[in-house]
């Protein structure tokens, strides 16, 4: 029982104090991973390395397996077969959501997700690392500390005069900006962002590419998106994704003139631009 | 005297405390003080009605903590009534020795009339206060952890959920009419005497019993609006309004579930074991899906996610039951229902939500 008060975020001790080791310069491994989805293969047979401190964009048509990879990567899908490591030592199949979380990765969903009721603030604080102890959860009160984190985290997503407003009436980019200084909380290596952009304007667009850019170096950045525009401000290094696996990789401008990539996927429909 | 933020913040949690303290001195006046023959006298029968009301909000406190804050809507909380009702029923059972009609000194007139030799196990230790007390909280609370245990860990939420909670009671309740589980069969356990040596029967201690349920309502509302003004509170929203937002963010949903889901099922307990002394009875009926849903509904007319209205529900609604079935008993469930789908449609933040609106605009 006191395990289980104590341990309401998760993690086991053990695995919080095993740091991810990234010395080889990768930190996400995922390797001939496949899943089927009543006998469709939604991932046949991926793999795909994530560097450490790399801002990496993952394109690709409907279909293509995008959203499931994000799946496996956080353990909301357990895939047939493959490896999926974080670092060179911790087996990410072997853990569920709030322990993959505390890891390390956070992942932003399509959708914005945040708390609509409570402020931007205590959103914030409900990311929070560290305060996910049950003894750090029965208080009603922030510390010094924990205050200078949230304003750090408040200045980097530009939102620093909302934070006393409700989440729920932020304007659509100031949602997707508060997801994303959630995550930052959650102190992530990894930081899986699901099309931050969808429904965003110019103005939004750009300052969403200057935080992401500005997150790579100390963070690993993944970057799901359909707006080619946004992918060409942001990553050098794009992965093709077709039919759950990995069609083509390399630098943006490279891809758009490969014959193949340009058959199932940019050359396809008017939908690219 | 200093009180906390927490607290301070909360103007209606504030008037509903001074209302518990103005009407647990008020009361006792009424009834002790004024004599009989005045109009201002209350009756202990007037009392006792509303005592009941007390223990029927401190329950649907504990149903808002669960469905107001994190979304789970349980329609099988009246089964943690019961069960708290029942252990404190057995213990005022054990009170009756000798003065049973059969003056077993041991087994309950029930148990007698079965044939029954000896006590079963499970009736041991009931003849303590102190053991009955703690089996008020352990009971409910052991059966909630178990159901939230796997029901949570199965992923199992929503509609499902409270089906499953509906279920959970109607099982009770189908138990509890057998005569061989041994809680008396369809009559239940009656005929109470006296509880810790005061007679049951006795203005004071009716008093007495009126002003713990206040003590236990204004205790169980403080323990739940500093537990959701904490940042567990905000997780438990979190799980409500999303709950892979809070599992992704690296919270273990199913065990803020089932924790909370039990601590408000104690509280429900708790509120069993005041109810039973004060209406002298506790029987299968109490099991009854449909007082499940009929604590839902005190939630929705008070205004969930509030606490204050939980309270304000109970109470009105209760009134308005026992003014109704007094009148016009065959319209009480049409009005029951009818209110339900009324305040759903036109008041989906209750009356509290209404009081909110009014100050909000002016």
């Amino acid at each position: 029982m006191s395990e289980l008060v104590s341990d309401l975020d998760g993690s086991g001790l053990r695995l919080r104090q095993e740091s991810v080791d990234a010395r080889h310069g990768i930190l996400l491994y995922l390797e001939e991973v496949t899943v089927t989805f009543d006998g469709f293969k939604a991932i046949d047979n991926l793999s795909l390395y994530i560097g450490d401190g790399e801002l990496r964009c993952i394109i690709g048509p409907n279909g293509a397996g995008k959203t499931t990879m994000m799946d496996i990567i956080t353990g909301k899908t357990k895939p047939d077969s493959g490896r999926v490591f974080f670092g060179q030592t911790i087996d990410l199949l072997k853990l569920d959501e709030p322990a993959i979380a505390r890891m390390g990765i956070g992942r932003k969903f399509q959708r914005p997700t945040v708390i609509e009721p409570l402020t931007v603030l205590e959103n914030l604080e409900l990311a929070m690392s560290g305060a996910k102890r049950f003894r750090g959860l029965i208080t009603t009160r922030l510390s010094g500390e924990e205050r200078d984190r949230i304003d750090a985290v408040l200045e980097k997503v530009g939102l620093t005069e909302h934070s006393g407003r409700l989440a729920g009436i932020l304007a659509h980019g100031q949602k997707q900006w508060l997801e994303i200084g959630m995550l930052l909380m959650q102190e992530p290596r990894l930081l899986l962002v699901d099309e931050p952009v969808a429904g965003m304007t110019p103005a939004e667009m750009d300052r969403t590419a200057e935080l992401l850019r500005s997150l790579a170096g100390s963070h690993s950045v993944v970057v799901v998106e359909h707006d080619m525009g946004f992918v060409r401000s942001i990553a050098d290094q794009v992965t093709v994704l077709h039919q759950g696996r990995v069609l083509a990789e390399g630098r943006l401008e490279e891809l758009q003139i490969d014959p193949m990539v340009i058959e199932v996927y940019l050359g396809a429909g008017d939908a690219y631009h | 005297m200093v009180l906390p933020r927490w607290l301070l913040a909360d103007r209606a949690g504030l008037v509903l405390l001074a209302v518990l303290a103005v009407i647990s001195i008020g009361i006792p006046v009424l009834n002790l003080l004024v004599p009989p023959d005045h109009p201002l006298h209350l009756t202990a029968y007037t009392v006792t009605v509303l005592g009941k009301y007390l223990c029927y909000a401190l329950l649907a406190v504990a149903i808002d903590l669960v469905w107001g804050y994190m979304g789970i809507l349980s329609l099988g909380h009246a089964a943690f009534f019961a069960l708290g009702g029942y252990c404190f029923g057995m213990y005022l059972m054990r009170q009756i020795g000798t003065r049973g009609v059969y003056g077993d000194p041991v087994l309950p007139d029930f148990m007698v009339f079965l044939n029954w030799q000896e006590l079963p196990w499970y009736w041991h230790g009931f003849d303590l206060f102190w053991f009955a007390a703690l089996m008020v909280l352990v009971v409910p609370g052991l059966l909630a952890f178990v159901f939230g245990w796997f029901a949570f860990r199965s992923r199992v939420s929503g509609v499902y959920l409270s089906i499953i909670t509906q279920a959970l009671t109607y099982a009770l309740m189908l138990a509890f009419f057998r005569n061989e589980m041994g809680f008396g069969g369809n009559n239940g356990l009656t005929d109470f005497k006296d509880v810790l040596g005061f007679s049951l029967q006795a203005n004071e201690t009716r008093i007495v019993l009126f002003v713990l349920s206040a003590l236990a309502l204004a205790g169980g509302y403080l323990l739940c609006r500093w537990l959701v003004s904490t940042r567990l509170g905000r997780v438990l929203v979190a799980i409500r309004d999303s709950e892979d937002r809070a599992r992704f963010l690296g919270y273990r949903v199913e065990r803020v579930k089932a924790l909370v889901f039990t601590l408000s099922a104690m509280l429900a307990g708790v509120a069993g074991a005041l109810y039973v002394p004060q209406v002298g009875i506790i029987n299968p009926g109490e099991f009854a899906p449909l007082n499940s849903i009929e604590a839902v509904i005190w939630v929705a007319v008070g205004g969930r996610g509030t606490l204050v209205g939980a309270v304000v529900g109970a109470v009105l609604v209760n009134y308005a039951k026992t003014w109704l079935t007094g009148a016009l008993p065959e319209i009480w469930l049409f009005a029951l229902g009818g209110l339900f789908v009324a305040v759903t449609l036109l008041l989906p933040r209750g009356l509290i939500g209404l009081l909110r609106r009014r100050e909000a605009t002016t």
